[in-house]
C-alpha cells in the first residue's frame, strides 16, 4: 500500500472514496507521525487525537452508509490558529489568547466539517500573524524541516513546515501581505492567495481587514484547487465576501494549456535584490514556460517600488485598530496592577504582558499613522499608491495573461538572523504585498533549489482580479514542467526528519 | 530623519494602550524612527489627483435579508470574560476616584 503521510491529499481522497483506506487510518497515521515530530518542527501548537479520530470516524460512517459529502471526503487537515474553532484552543500565537476556546467556527472550519474533513490540529504563527518567518509567536518559532536551523517562512510557518514535512497531507493558511506564499516558497510547498473575498474571512482573527485573505497551502497544485473549491464561494457572514463563486477550479487545472498563453515578466521585481540561486531558479522557470511555448513579455510596473512602503502604513493603521478588541474585558487574558487601577491602567497592564514585540511595534506604528498631522500624509499617500499599483497590474494584464516573479528574495535563513531588524523582516514580502494591495489572486510553485544553499525557490503567479482559475491552470502548467524534469515533486527531496 | 521622540513614542503607547519601560520607548523610538523614513516615500509616489483604495474588490450596500437568526447566548456570550457578574462583563472603574 502506499505511504500515506506522503502521498498527495487528491491520491488520498482516492483511497477513502474506493474504500481502499479509511479516514481513521490515514487520520492515525498523520497523528502517529505528528506526534512523533512535532517537537522537532513545532508545527502543531494544539493537536488532540481523539477529537481527530472522532471526525474520522463519523466521515468513515458516512461513506458506509453511501455518503460522500465532498471530493476530500475523509481527508485530514491542519488549520491556523487564527481561525476561530468551538473545539479546540485559539491563540493567534498569542499571550494574550492563551487558552482561549471560542463559541463559533470561523466559516472555513465550518465547511471543512461540512465536507468531512477532520481537523488534525491548529498550527503556529507568528503572533497575529504579523512576521515571515514565526519567531514572533509567543509559542516558539517553527522549523523548516529542510533545516531545522532555519525559518519555515511566516507567518503561516506552522502550516508550510506541517506540509513540507508530511505531518499533514493539507492545511489552511491566511495571507495579509504573503504568509501563506512566502512560506511555500521557503518549503518547497505549494500555496495560494485567492482573490480578495474569494474565502470567507468569518472567523479569521483579523490583522489588516482589507489585505486578509484565507487559502490553501498543499503539496501539490491540485490539492490546493480542490481545497479552494471546498472553502471558497459567498458567505454572508462576510460583507466582503464575493457575491458569486468564481467556478471550479480543480476543472481550471484540468485544462491546463500552455498554448497561446502569454506570460508577463514584471521589470521590477526580476532584476535586483535577489538571492542569485533564486534568481538562476526564476530564470529557469522562464526558460521553461518559453521552450513550451509560451510567450514572454516584459511588463512594467513602477508604483511596486512604493508597495512595501504602502504596505507598512496600511497594515499597522488597519491592525491597530483591529486589535483595540484585545481589552481584558469579554476575552483573553487580563492583568490587574496593584492598587486601585482604573480599567484603562488594567488594560494598559494586559496589552503590555500580552502582546510580543513586533504586535506593540505595528500597533504604534498604526497609532502613529492614523494620528491627526500624520494621517494625509502617511495613510492617504499610502491608499493612493494601492490605486497606481491597481492602475500598473490593470495594464499589465492587458499585455499578459498571467504575471510572474520569484516568490521571496531568498531562500530561509537561519533562524534570529534577521529577528532584530524589523525593515529586514518587512522586505521578506517584497514580492507578494502587490497581490493583497490589489486583491489579485497569486500562488507559489517550487521551482527549484538554489545552487548556493541546496534551499527551496518558489515562483509567483499572479492573475487578475477574480480570475483565481487562470492563476491555478498556468501554476499546474509550471508544475508539470518541472515534474517532467523531476519525476516527483520536490517536496519528496526534503529530508528524512526522523534522522534529523 | 524623522521625528519619533522618545516622548512621542509614550504618548503613542498610551493611546494604544500599552505599558512601555523607559529601555522599551528608546528601543521603538529608534526602530520606529527607521521604519518611518522608510514609508514615508509613499509621500513622494503619489500627487493629489490620484484616488485613493481603500478596499480592493469596489462594494457597496451590502445588506442580508433582514431574519433573526440565531445569535450566541448570554452563557456563551459571557464565558470566556475574564470577570462577570449578573449577567455583565465586570471591569474595573472607569473614572479615577480622586
Amino acid at each position: 500500500m502506499t505511504d500515506i503521510t506522503s502521498s498527495s491529499a487528491a491520491i488520498l481522497a482516492g483511497l477513502i472514496s474506493s474504500k481502499k483506506a479509511s479516514s481513521v487510518e490515514i487520520t492515525t497515521a498523520f497523528l502517529d507521525r505528528l506526534e512523533k515530530l512535532n517537537p522537532k518542527t513545532n508545527s502543531y501548537l494544539y493537536f488532540n487525537r481523539e477529537n481527530s479520530l472522532a471526525q474520522a470516524k463519523r466521515a468513515d460512517q458516512q461513506l458506509a452508509e453511501g455518503k460522500t459529502v465532498s471530493p476530500l471526503h475523509g481527508v485530514p487537515i491542519a488549520v491556523k490558529d487564527n481561525l476561530t474553532t468551538t473545539d479546540a484552543p485559539t491563540t493567534a500565537g498569542s499571550k494574550i489568547l492563551e487558552g482561549w476556546v471560542p463559541q463559533y467556527d470561523a466559516t472555513v472550519v465550518r465547511k471543512l466539517r461540512e465536507a468531512s474533513m477532520p481537523i488534525l490540529g491548529k498550527t503556529n504563527l507568528d503572533e497575529f500573524a504579523m512576521g515571515s518567518s514565526t519567531e514572533f509567536s509567543a509559542y516558539g518559532p517553527s522549523k523548516n524541516p529542510w533545516d531545522l536551523s532555519r525559518i519555515p517562512g511566516g507567518s503561516g510557518g506552522g502550516s508550510s513546515s506541517a506540509i513540507a514535512g508530511h505531518l499533514a497531507p493539507l492545511a489552511i493558511g491566511s495571507d495579509t501581505g504573503g504568509s501563506i506564499r512566502f512560506p511555500a516558497a521557503m518549503t518547497g510547498s505549494v500555496g495560494a492567495k485567492p482573490t480578495y473575498g474569494a474565502v470567507s474571512r468569518y472567523g479569521l482573527i483579523a490583522l489588516a481587514s482589507s489585505l486578509d485573505q484565507i487559502g490553501p497551502v498543499t503539496n501539490n497544485v491540485m490539492d490546493a484547487a480542490m481545497l479552494q473549491d471546498v472553502i471558497g464561494g459567498h458567505d454572508p457572514h462576510d460583507s466582503t465576501s464575493l457575491p458569486n463563486g468564481l467556478g471550479s477550479m480543480v476543472q481550471s487545472v484540468k485544462e491546463a494549456d500552455v498554448k497561446g498563453l502569454k506570460v508577463g515578466v514584471v521589470k521590477q521585481l526580476s532584476s535586483d535584490g535577489f538571492q542569485p540561486g533564486v534568481k538562476a531558479c526564476f530564470d529557469d522557470t522562464i526558460e521553461k514556460l518559453a521552450a513550451a511555448g509560451a510567450e514572454i513579455v516584459e511588463v512594467d510596473c513602477p508604483s511596486f517600488e512604493y508597495a512595501v512602503a504602502a504596505y507598512y502604513l496600511i497594515l499597522p493603521a488597519e491592525a491597530s485598530s483591529n486589535l483595540a478588541k484585545f481589552d481584558s474585558v469579554r476575552f483573553g487574558l487580563r492583568v490587574t496592577p496593584d492598587g486601585n487601577p482604573t480599567i484603562e491602567n488594567v488594560m494598559a497592564a494586559t496589552r503590555e504582558q500580552g502582546f510580543g514585540p513586533e504586535v506593540k511595534r505595528r500597533i504604534i506604528l498604526g497609532t502613529y499613522a492614523l494620528s491627526s498631522g500624520y494621517y494625509d500624509a502617511y495613510y492617504g499617500s499610502a491608499q493612493k499608491v494601492r490605486t497606481l499599483i491597481q492602475q500598473d497590474l490593470a495594464k499589465a494584464f492587458t499585455q499578459a495573461d498571467v504575471l510572474l516573479t520569484p516568490t521571496a528574495p531568498t531562500t530561509a535563513f537561519k533562524i534570529g538572523e534577521k529577528v532584530n531588524d524589523p525593515l529586514a523582516m518587512y522586505l521578506n514580502d517584497i514580492a507578494t504585498i502587490p497581490a493583497n494591495l490589489a486583491g489579485i489572486p497569486g500562488i507559489s510553485v517550487p521551482n527549484g533549489l538554489a545552487s548556493e544553499d541546496g534551499l527551496p525557490s518558489g515562483v509567483q503567479i499572479l492573475a487578475p482580479a477574480m480570475q483565481d482559475g487562470q492563476m491555478y491552470r498556468v501554476a499546474s502548467i509550471v508544475e508539470k514542467l518541472y515534474m517532467d524534469q523531476w519525476g516527483a515533486s520536490l517536496i519528496a527531496r526534503v529530508p528524512d526528519l526522523e534522522a534529523l | 530623519m524623522s521625528e519619533i521622540t522618545p516622548d512621542l513614542v509614550r504618548h503613542l503607547a498610551s493611546l494604544s494602550r500599552i505599558l512601555v519601560t523607559d529601555q522599551e520607548v528608546e528601543q521603538l523610538a529608534g526602530e520606529l524612527g527607521i521604519i518611518v523614513d522608510s514609508v514615508a516615500t509613499v509621500t513622494k509616489a503619489v500627487s493629489g489627483d490620484v484616488a485613493a483604495t481603500s478596499h480592493p474588490i469596489p462594494m457597496a450596500n451590502v445588506y442580508r435579508e433582514d431574519v433573526i437568526l440565531p445569535s450566541l447566548t448570554q452563557l456563551q456570550a459571557l464565558s470566556s470574560a475574564p470577570d462577570s457578574a449578573d449577567g455583565r462583563f465586570k471591569v474595573n472603574a472607569i473614572l479615577d476616584e480622586d
